[in-house]
């Protein structure tokens, strides 16, 4: 039976980038090894020796043709933007600076 | 006058728009008032645009009177889509708050061919948030009602588009069906819901929830008219890499085909796995009573054992989940929706985190966390890896079961509609509801619901599914329309006994108390 701790949800949700309550770790602790315990399963029906299906309908090789075409424009691509700054997108800081 | 539009089929309302008895104006101005005076009890809708659908009309009529032909069989006929398309003229959220008012700058290839169509889009439609639940309650802006019964779920996650159908305020709506979203609120409303073989409807603007299993399909009061729309969406599409390059199966003609209601020689296989503990006896007799009308069609029906189909639930919400985490990563709040926390001392990482944490409800975390915790180092192969391998046995006994008969059937849905609240608190018994949606989507195969009349428990619809192999949509049109024709030469067409809805009461709940749960 899989088990999951507090921790281990901490760790999940800064994996995920989820600034999760300290409520919602308790809540999420116990319905996370709840759901797993019930899906746990799995592992034991099939064989290694089954191979995985990634995709339902196998399709290869998908290639578009090699012709230019026309994308979003810089006012298109800006238009849901939160901030914007010299016609790019503006966001905080990536580096810690202080 | 108006009201009487609102109850045609689509095939009816574009038989007399095209042969210029009504215009498709008059048609969409009466299914607008229909919205107006139900919609504030059934919640069907996230956003309505009035003008830009009787302009979408005007320009079907125009066309008509300059004695053109009608762009598509379905030319100015209403329709309601699924909020979880782009669409450049109204807002596409998902039914969440990370994406509120976000106009996204392209249309889904499916908002293009509906245009393209003439077919007259009147709104988007309420879902489970990122199309994640099974009762439309994950919604941020509030749960959507049960036309059948107004205290009850209707289904979900495409909740919004099977209750704007059942409630006469479109006949058509697009859905889509990850584990079951178009089929069983379908079962649940007493519509035809559709969930065509993967890859046959183009993916390309539809906001991913996880891209191996989501598929867009059909949502009507008839089998024809979801195979009339089926035609307008499906088809190839070079912008979706698992798009299939093959026509679009003839389900039109099989719907007509199977409308003249004989099924000699046709090879039913009824799933035995599809039975027993946590099924409604209410809902198993009414599947029993579909199952011999089938033999009374001429159908050849016989037991078919699928084991696997078993292990079809637990795979699902390894794989789901998975794909979910990965696809959800997208929302940062850096270039388009919410951001919060930008108080110019906080780093890009920590904006990401807190813009995620107020932007998603607690179902869509829980399945990202469930997927990162299946994706992550050491135990990628004994969940993600395993539930991988049980597709694979589900595609065989699927494969199976296809040599012995044409098409398989269960119920669609183990219960009727259940109540609002019912089960928000318990994710495990709010996943039981697509029990025998999921192996489809598992196996890409095609699969839809037809209404089998009402449950003797509590007088609610119940669905009939019915299931065929990978680009044999047709099929499934050819026995539901069959099937639909005996059901309603019976019992009349289910569709017109849901209960007027215009003298009713319950305003939906506010969106504070919804997020506040």
């Amino acid at each position: 039976m899989p088990t999951i701790s507090r921790d281990e949800v901490a760790h999940l949700a800064r994996l995920a980038r989820l600034a999760v309550t300290e409520e919602e770790l308790d809540l999420f602790a116990s319905q996370l090894e709840m759901i797993l315990t019930s899906v746990a399963r799995v592992s034991e029906v099939a064989a290694v020796d089954i191979p995985p299906t990634s995709h339902a309908v196998g399709l290869t090789n998908v290639f578009r043709a090699d012709a230019p075409h026309p994308g979003l424009t810089q006012q298109q691509a800006l238009s849901g933007a939160y901030a914007t700054e010299d016609g790019r997108f503006r966001v905080p800081r990536i580096l810690d600076e202080s | 006058m108006t009201t009487e539009l609102t109850r045609l089929s689509a095939a009816d309302l574009a038989g007399r728009i095209h042969a210029r008895d009504t215009t498709a104006v008059e048609v969409t101005q009466a299914h607008l008032d229909r919205i107006a005076a139900v919609d504030r009890a059934v919640h069907a809708f996230l956003y309505v645009d009035a003008d830009a659908a009787l302009a979408a009309a005007a320009a079907v009529d125009n066309r008509l009177r300059c004695g053109d032909p009608p762009a598509s069989p379905l030319a100015g006929v209403p329709l309601a889509l699924k909020d979880v398309f782009a669409t450049v003229d109204m807002p596409t959220t998902c039914g969440s708050r990370i994406l509120q008012g976000w106009r996204p700058p392209y249309d889904a290839t499916v908002t293009r061919r509906l245009r393209e169509a003439g077919v007259v889009i009147l709104g988007k439609t309420n879902m489970d948030e990122f199309a994640m639940g099974s009762s439309t309650e994950n919604s941020a802006y509030g749960p959507t009602r049960n036309p059948w019964d107004l205290d009850r779920v209707p289904g979900g996650s495409g909740g919004g588009s099977a209750a704007a159908v059942a409630a006469f305020q479109v006949p058509l709506a697009i859905g889509t069906d990850t584990g079951g979203s178009i089929r069983q609120p379908s079962a649940v409303t007493g519509t035809v819901g559709v969930k065509p073989t993967y890859g046959g409807v183009s993916r390309y603007g539809l906001v991913a929830f996880s891209s191996s299993l989501d598929q867009g399909g059909p949502v009507a009061r008839t089998v024809l008219d979801a195979a009339l729309l089926h035609e307008v969406i499906g088809g190839y599409d070079a912008l979706d890499s698992t798009s299939i390059d093959a026509p679009v199966p003839p389900v039109a003609q099989a719907a007509r085909a199977g409308a003249a209601g004989d099924l000699a020689g046709v090879r039913v296989g009824v799933v035995s796995q599809f039975r027993g503990e946590g099924y409604q006896p209410g809902v198993l007799r009414a599947f029993d009573v579909a199952v011999s009308r089938l033999r009374e069609l001429g159908a050849h029906v016989i037991e078919v054992s699928c084991r696997s189909f078993d292990h079809a639930l637990p795979a699902y919400y390894l794989i789901s989940p998975s794909e979910c985490s990965s696809n959800l990563a997208r929302f940062d709040g850096m270039r388009y929706g919410l951001r919060v926390g930008d108080d110019s001392s906080r780093s890009a990482e920590e904006v990401m985190s807190l813009t995620r944490e107020a932007g998603f409800g607690p179902e869509v975390k829980r399945r990202i966390m469930l997927g990162t915790y299946a994706l992550s180092a050491g135990y990628y192969d004994a969940y993600y890896g395993q539930a991988q391998r049980v597709r694979t046995l589900i595609i065989r006994d699927f494969a199976a079961a296809f040599e012995r008969v044409d098409v398989l059937v269960s119920p669609t849905a183990p219960t009727t509609a259940f109540r609002l609240g019912e089960r928000v608190g318990d994710p495990l018994a709010m996943y039981l509801s697509d029990l025998c949606t999921i192996p489809v989507n598992l196996a890409g195969n095609a699969a839809l619901s037809v209404p089998a009349g009402l449950s003797d428990d509590d007088g609610l619809p119940v669905g009939l599914q019915v299931m065929a192999p990978a680009l044999a949509d047709d099929r499934a049109y050819r026995v539901a329309a069959a099937y639909e024709v005996a059901r309603n030469a019976a019992d009349g067409p289910l569709a017109h006994r849901v209960p007027d809805l215009t003298e009713d009461r319950l305003p939906p709940p506010s969106i504070a108390e919804v997020v506040g749960r």
